[in-house]
C-alpha cells in the first residue's frame, strides 16, 4: 500500500548533495566508486559527475551471495556484476540507496572479496532507517530516518520523475 | 501426468528440467538471462571464480550412459556454485550387480543428495525417477535415449542469442541425424518456443522422423537449398553405429552430400555462425577448415555450457 513519504525527507538530489560534500575531501587516486544494483548504481552515476573526477566505477549484482536464496529462490532478475579495475589494494566506496538490516552489504563485501584484497571499503547511503541486523553501519549518510518494520522505502528512478523516493506499507 | 506437471511447481517455476517441450518461453529466458550473469563468474580478473549459491547441497552425477564432456561441464557447472559433486558411472556399479534404478536412486536420496543429474539410455528415465522423489530433490535430465537433452538446448540457444540476437530475427538450419537425435528435438522445441519464424531440418528421408513437420519446422532434402540463406546452421552428430546400419551408404557417401564443407557454407549468409553439440566426426558430418574455422562457434558452445548449466541447477535449487 502506498504511503505519504515523512516531511522531513529532502529529494534525492538534495541527499546526493549532501553525500559529495562528505566524501570530496577523501577520493583519492586509489579509490573507486562500487554502486549495488539498482539503486546504488544511481547514487554512483550521479555522485562520479559531481565529483568531477575520472574515478574508476564497478557495478555488483549480489544475487548470487544473498543469504535467503535457500528460503526465496534465486532472485528472478540478476544482472552481471562488473568491476573494471583492480580490487586488490583499492579503497573502494561501497555506494548503496537504503541501509536497513544490513544483509545486502554483508553479500556485497563477500562479492568483493571474491575479486581480491581491498585495501578499505567504505559505505555511502542516501537512507540509514535503522533495523540492523547485523554488525554494520554507514561511513556517510544521506539521513536518518526511524520507520517500522512494515514500512519499506526504495529509491526509484524513470523518465518523467528522475529520481525519487516511494514509501510503501508491507506486512 | 504430463512432463510439465512434473517439471513445474503449483505456481509455475521449474522443479525438475526433464524436457524442453512444453516449456513456457518466460522460463526459458529466465535460464538465459540467468546464465549472462554467471559468465562472469569466471572473468580473469576475479580471484574467486566461484559463487557461494549452493554452498552445503550435495549434487550426484548419475551416468548410466558414457559421456565425459557432458559430466564435466555439469560437475565444474556445480563446483562453480559452491556444491559438493558426486560423479557414479552406474554401468560400473550397481546395476551391473541387478539393482533397478528406483533401488539405485533410493540409495543415493539416503545419502541426503539434493539434485540428480541424470544420464540414460532409456527415454523418459529421468520423468520416472522425478515422479518417485521426495518433494525436495531435483532432477536434471541430462540426456535420455532419443528423447531429450534439455541443457543441451538450452546452450546452443543461449550461443545463438549471444551471437545472433533476438531469435525472432532468424532463420536458422539443423542438420544431419534428426531421426536419433535427442539434441535436435531440444533444439526444436526451445527454437519454435522463443519464437524463431523459421527453423529449417536438413536430412536425407532416412534420417528424419516420420511427423517432424508437426513439430512446426520447414524440411529439406538438399543441404544447398537447406542452408541457403540462413543465420546459423546446427549441425548434428552422426553416430557412428549408424553408419554401419542399412540408413546410410558410407561415411564418405554422407560427407559428399552432407558434411559441411567451406564450398556449402558460403550458401549460409556471410555472418551465419556454425554450431555443433560435440563430439565432432570430423571429415564425415563437418570439415576441418569449418569446424576450426573463422565462423565456428563450436568451442564457444562448450564455454556457455557451463553458464547454462549453472544457471539451471541455480533456479531449480532455489525453488
Amino acid at each position: 500500500m502506498p504511503m505519504q513519504l515523512p516531511p522531513q525527507l529532502p529529494s534525492p538530489e538534495q541527499l546526493i548533495d549532501a553525500l559529495v560534500a562528505q566524501i570530496k575531501p577523501q577520493i583519492h587516486s586509489d579509490c573507486a566508486l562500487v554502486g549495488i544494483h539498482t539503486g546504488g548504481v544511481w547514487i554512483m552515476d550521479a555522485l562520479a559527475e559531481r565529483l568531477g573526477a575520472d574515478i574508476p566505477r564497478g557495478v555488483l549484482d549480489i544475487a548470487f551471495y544473498r543469504d535467503d536464496f535457500s528460503r526465496i529462490g534465486l532472485h528472478p532478475e540478476s544482472k552481471p556484476s562488473h568491476l573494471p579495475f583492480d580490487v586488490e589494494d583499492r579503497r573502494i566506496l561501497l555506494l548503496d540507496d537504503v541501509l536497513y538490516t544490513g544483509r545486502t552489504i554483508r553479500a556485497a563485501m563477500n562479492l568483493l572479496f571474491d575479486y581480491g584484497r581491498p585495501a578499505a571499503i567504505r559505505l555511502a547511503v542516501l537512507v540509514d532507517r535503522g533495523g540492523r541486523e547485523l554488525p554494520i553501519q554507514a561511513d556517510y549518510v544521506g539521513v536518518k530516518l526511524d520507520l517500522a518494520a512494515d514500512e519499506h522505502i526504495s529509491l526509484e528512478n524513470n523518465e518523467s520523475e528522475g529520481l525519487h523516493f516511494v514509501m510503501k506499507r508491507k506486512p | 501426468m504430463s512432463a510439465n506437471n512434473l517439471q513445474l511447481t503449483d505456481d509455475g517455476r521449474l522443479r525438475h528440467l526433464l524436457t524442453l517441450d512444453g516449456l513456457p518461453a518466460r522460463i526459458l529466458n529466465q535460464i538465459l538471462d540467468t546464465a549472462a550473469s554467471f559468465i562472469t563468474v569466471t572473468d580473469a580478473d576475479r580471484d574467486v571464480k566461484k559463487v557461494p549459491l549452493l554452498r552445503g547441497k550435495a549434487i550426484f552425477n548419475i551416468f548410466f550412459e558414457n559421456s565425459t564432456r557432458t559430466r564435466t561441464t555439469f560437475e565444474i557447472a556445480a563446483k562453480r556454485l559452491s556444491a559438493d559433486v558426486v560423479n557414479l558411472n552406474i554401468n560400473a556399479s550397481s546395476q551391473s550387480k541387478g539393482e533397478t534404478l528406483l533401488d539405485t536412486i533410493a540409495n543415493l536420496s539416503a545419502m541426503q543428495a539434493d539434485m540428480f543429474i541424470v544420464r540414460h539410455a532409456a527415454a523418459g528415465a529421468g520423468h520416472l525417477i522425478a515422479r518417485h522423489v521426495e518433494p525436495h530433490i531435483h532432477i536434471v535430465n541430462a540426456g535420455d535415449g532419443r528423447c531429450s537433452h534439455p541443457t543441451q538446448g538450452l546452450l546452443d540457444m543461449f550461443t545463438l542469442r549471444h551471437y545472433k540476437g533476438p531469435f525472432h530475427n532468424l532463420r536458422v538450419a539443423i542438420v544431419g541425424d534428426v531421426l536419433h537425435s535427442r539434441v535436435a528435438r531440444s533444439q526444436i522445441h526451445a527454437l519454435t518456443t522463443l519464437g524463431c519464424p523459421e527453423v529449417r531440418v536438413v536430412a536425407p528421408k532416412t534420417l528424419l522422423p516420420r511427423d517432424v513437420e508437426n513439430l512446426g519446422v520447414h524440411v529439406f532434402h538438399k543441404m544447398e537449398e537447406g542452408i541457403k540463406d540462413v543465420d546459423a546452421v546446427l549441425m548434428l552428430r552422426l553416430q557412428n553405429e549408424r553408419m554401419r546400419g542399412s540408413r546410410l551408404p558410407s561415411a564418405g557417401e554422407y560427407y559428399k552430400h552432407w558434411g559441411l564443407t567451406p564450398e556449402k557454407l558460403k550458401l549460409a549468409r556471410p555472418d551465419a555462425i556454425v554450431m555443433h553439440p560435440g563430439p565432432m566426426n570430423r571429415g564425415v558430418e563437418i570439415d576441418s577448415a569449418v569446424a576450426d574455422g573463422m565462423q565456428s562457434v563450436i568451442l564457444s558452445q562448450v564455454t556457455f555450457g557451463i553458464a547454462v548449466r549453472m544457471a539451471v541447477m541455480s533456479i531449480l535449487a532455489g525453488n
